[in-house]
């Protein structure tokens, strides 16, 4: 039982936990307070030196007649931003109250109609902003991975149609999202002219999350390339013996030994993905961390630098968690290495 | 560690000084009147109101307006938070956007429904200049508000031109005559001066230029609707630059000076990088500045949503211009990061009626930025006379008009008419006090109004096109 809890932590990335559980159980208790000590003591360390670092080196940095905001300040940014977030919860009751009101008064239209006439318009919260990000992200990154695993299917499968594509990839994979920004803006802007700008489908979402598609899909579509043309030649010759066929080969054979490798080439993408979009986010104006970052950028306050610090520490951490999250399912799909994915 | 508990001490200090402690510092810096203390401030709640949508029969209920950073955006946030907006049966939402060719692209796209305009933008739309679309405008948000900044630099070379600018408290308006001999400088030396202002058509193009050529200096003429630059025979180089950025880009000393709204020059004084040396109002006295700008499509498909728009922006004019106590907390409203997010002593520096000309030169400007007074809200189409005639000036139009072309192109983009349903409707409901409309929508502009002196008549734009030594007939 205590086994497979931990196999379970463990396949999901959760080792912190592991060393505290054996302990409640009793298992090698001196042994596993020592490794506990590691996995969580010694970064802790790093972190306090770090922030005192950072506090007293802030200290000394002047611009503009102020100094660099310290942990101390970036601290109280969040807070502020915290308020911000409570004040429009708020609101949102408000806004609750009056529509309950409204349809009190107005029975004979539907909850749809009323909503339609009166939406709760006001300026997005933080939290809203990061739902943006993710949102984007992960439209480029299923766009992308749709193009570049079946391509990169069909690379690992015929040495003919690799040759044929690599020279695209070779090409396109460094380009920069500023590059490819104007140019899928202006054929974004000029197709989707009719769609209704608060439809779904805003404009400077899909310019973001095409650009996404566009950086992130070359990592997936190696590492799928790769993974294909490395599945092992015994397995493929018991499908020929098996007479399965072209699409049966690909699905009852290469598909579930390619796995892993893919997952990987996710993982990369999605990593990717995320550091593009907040410059795509900054150049399309989609209302997300990247319009955040540039709304602030543009204000210059006093607190101004401190709250981009937080937001640059909210993307770090959400590109770890994504990270994380890649790195259990990969792991869920490939039990034998289980082990072996760090 | 030391430095640690330096920065505490340091903020024991600060605190000290916040609960009222005196130093001399601190009495240094203090002007005659009395310090503003600003609050911080929590965002209204939408406050749909269905009723009013009836009532008014609102075609559109739900409008998207954009902003850009900038003090004179305010009408439109008040009207928000104050629920001006609600009362009229509106769910307005405000999106920053990051610059002006933005505001048109996504007005004209249909993203926004309005928005918070230069008031040469519908005009140059209309008429084609740089892409065509049909654009009005219902009503008028302000009167002057700019100002350009030189760096600190250029400001000591033209010092050393001009010596009574070294003394404190010298006279304005400041003369670009003593420009000329350092941009022929610069220009030999194969680094020509550089401004920078906000947009081609903006009111900070025309502004810079009337002030460099009224001084004999030559801004340069554009090649008419498709040229963005405009610098043939120019002895200065202006360009671009969104008005957000222009402090950041005169610190990098791309550019040498700009001509841009508030905060912004503010700004320049307060990081020390940068001297204003005119505000708008010593180029033109009272001259309009920001519109509130919508497609002509818009505007006929929801016409009385567009009334509903303008009644709740007269309010809020109204209520900018009533007393100080209502600008402080405007300030307020913009210091909050949905809007400006800029420091609120910045921001309330030229709201309130003074303008720092350099650190210490503090002076009041009670005029400096109008949004009611003298008929600030009225769109009165001598005023789009005034920017077609310097749009020709500067070759944007590339051929010559007949005045009743300035006429008809200028009645068809303001719209007093929407306006006036709007103010009679207000009267109605008793939301403003009655005041006296303009008679004549086609006036004449005294002289002395000018800093050349040369008086406007928007009945003969070509005859006023004759008067400038310098620009295109």
């Amino acid at each position: 039982m205590l086994n497979k809890i931990i196999l379970y932590l463990n396949v999901l990335g959760l080792t912190w936990f592991v060393p505290p559980l054996k302990m409640v159980c009793g298992q090698d208790v001196a042994y596993e307070a020592k490794r506990f000590v590691r996995m969580i003591g010694l970064p802790l360390i790093a972190v306090v030196i770090f922030l005192f670092l950072w506090h007293v080196i802030a200290g000394q940095v002047k611009i503009k007649g102020q100094t660099l905001p310290g942990p101390v300040e970036v601290t109280a940014a969040a807070g502020k931003m915290y308020r911000d977030y409570q004040a429009s919860q708020e609101n949102y009751v408000t806004y609750q109250a009056d529509f309950a009101k409204a349809q009190t008064e107005y029975p004979q239209m539907s909850e749809t109609e009323l909503r339609e006439l009166m939406p709760y318009t006001a300026a997005p919260t933080y939290l809203d902003q990061i739902w943006t990000s993710l949102k984007t992200v992960f439209t480029g990154f299923v766009i992308a991975s749709l193009i570049a695993i079946p391509l990169g299917i069909l690379c690992g499968m015929s040495a003919a149609a690799f040759e044929m594509i690599n020279p695209f990839i070779q090409v396109f994979r460094p380009v920069s999202p500023l590059a490819w920004l104007p140019i899928v803006a202006i054929i974004v802007g000029a197709t989707m002219a009719d769609v209704p700008a608060n439809s779904f489908w805003a404009k400077s979402y899909v310019v973001a999350a095409v650009v996404v598609t566009l950086c992130s899909l070359w990592a997936t579509l190696i590492n799928t390339a790769n993974g294909v043309a490395q599945v092992d030649k015994d397995y493929l010759n018991v499908a020929k013996v098996l007479n399965l066929g072209w699409f049966g080969t690909v699905f009852k054979v290469v598909l579930p030994s390619a796995l892993p490798q893919i997952f990987n080439g996710m993982r990369l993408s999605i990593g990717v993905g995320w550091m593009v979009l907040i410059a795509a986010e900054m150049l399309s104006q989609n209302p997300g961390l990247g319009k955040f970052v540039w709304d602030m950028y543009q204000s210059s306050s006093d607190d101004t630098l401190a709250y981009i610090m937080v937001a640059v520490l909210t993307i770090g951490i959400i590109g770890f968690v994504l990270d994380r999250i890649m790195i259990a399912l990969q792991r869920m799909v490939s039990p034998g290495a289980m082990l072996n994915v760090r | 560690m030391s430095t640690a508990s330096l920065r505490l001490r340091h903020l024991i200090a600060g605190l000290a000084l916040m609960c009222g402690a005196t130093s001399a510092s601190a009495a240094a810096s203090e002007t005659a009147a009395a310090p503003v203390v600003f609050k911080e401030y929590v965002l209204a709640s939408p406050k749909p109101n269905l009723a009013k949508i009836k009532a008014n029969k609102i075609e559109k209920p739900v409008l998207k307006f954009g902003i850009i950073k900038l003090t004179d955006c305010v009408p439109i946030v008040v009207a928000r938070e104050l629920g001006f907006f609600a009362e009229e049966g509106l769910s307005v939402s405000i999106e920053v956007q990051a610059n002006w060719k933005l505001i048109v692209e996504n007005t004209v796209a249909g993203s926004l429904d309005g928005a918070h305009m230069l008031a040469g933008q519908p005009i140059g739309a209309t008429i084609g200049y740089l892409g065509q679309a049909d654009m009005i405008t219902p009503l008028s948000m302000d009167l002057n508000g700019n100002a350009a900044t030189v760096s600190t630099k250029l400001w000591a070379q033209m010092q050393e031109r001009e010596p009574r600018l070294k003394e404190p408290g010298h006279a304005h308006p400041i003369s670009a005559a003593s420009l000329l001999p350092i941009a022929k400088e610069r220009a030999a030396g194969g680094n020509p001066l550089r401004f920078a202002m906000v947009f081609p058509v903006s009111c900070h193009n025309y502004e810079l230029r009337y002030w460099l050529a009224a001084g004999g200096v030559n801004p340069g003429f554009y090649e008419g609707y498709n040229d963005p630059v405009g610098k043939r025979d120019a002895d200065v180089l202006l360009s671009v630059t969104p008005p957000p950025q222009m402090v950041q880009t005169l610190t990098q000393n791309t550019i040498d000076g700009y001509c841009v709204g508030e905060p912004w020059n503010q700004q320049a004084v307060k990081d020390g990088v940068g001297v204003p040396v005119f505000t708008d109002y010593y180029i033109w006295k009272n001259n309009p500045e920001k519109v509130f700008g919508m497609t002509k499509l818009f505007a006929d498909s929801n016409p009385n949503t567009v009334v509903a728009i303008t009644k709740a922006l007269i309010r809020a004019g109204h209520w900018l211009d009533e007393n100080r106590d209502n600008r402080v907390k405007a300030v307020e409203m913009l210091a909050n990061k949905a809007y400006i997010g800029a420091n609120p002593d910045v921001l309330g520096a030229s709201m309130l009626g003074t303008f720092e000309f350099q650190k210490g030169d503090k002076r009041d400007l009670p005029d400096f930025n109008v949004f009611y007074r003298y008929n600030a809200t009225y769109p009165l189409p001598g005023h789009a006379v005034w920017y077609l005639t310097q749009m020709r000036r500067w070759g944007q139009i590339p051929g010559n008009k007949s005045d009743s072309w300035y006429h008809e192109t200028a009645t068809k983009i303001y719209r007093p008419d929407i306006y006036r349903a709007a103010y009679a409707k207000l009267q109605e409901e008793k939301l403003i006090p009655e005041a006296t409309l303009p008679a004549d929508d086609l006036p004449a502009f005294a002289g002395e109004d000018f800093i050349d002196k040369i008086a406007f008549d928007s009945k003969k734009p070509n005859d006023y096109l004759k008067l400038f030594p310098i620009g295109l007939k």
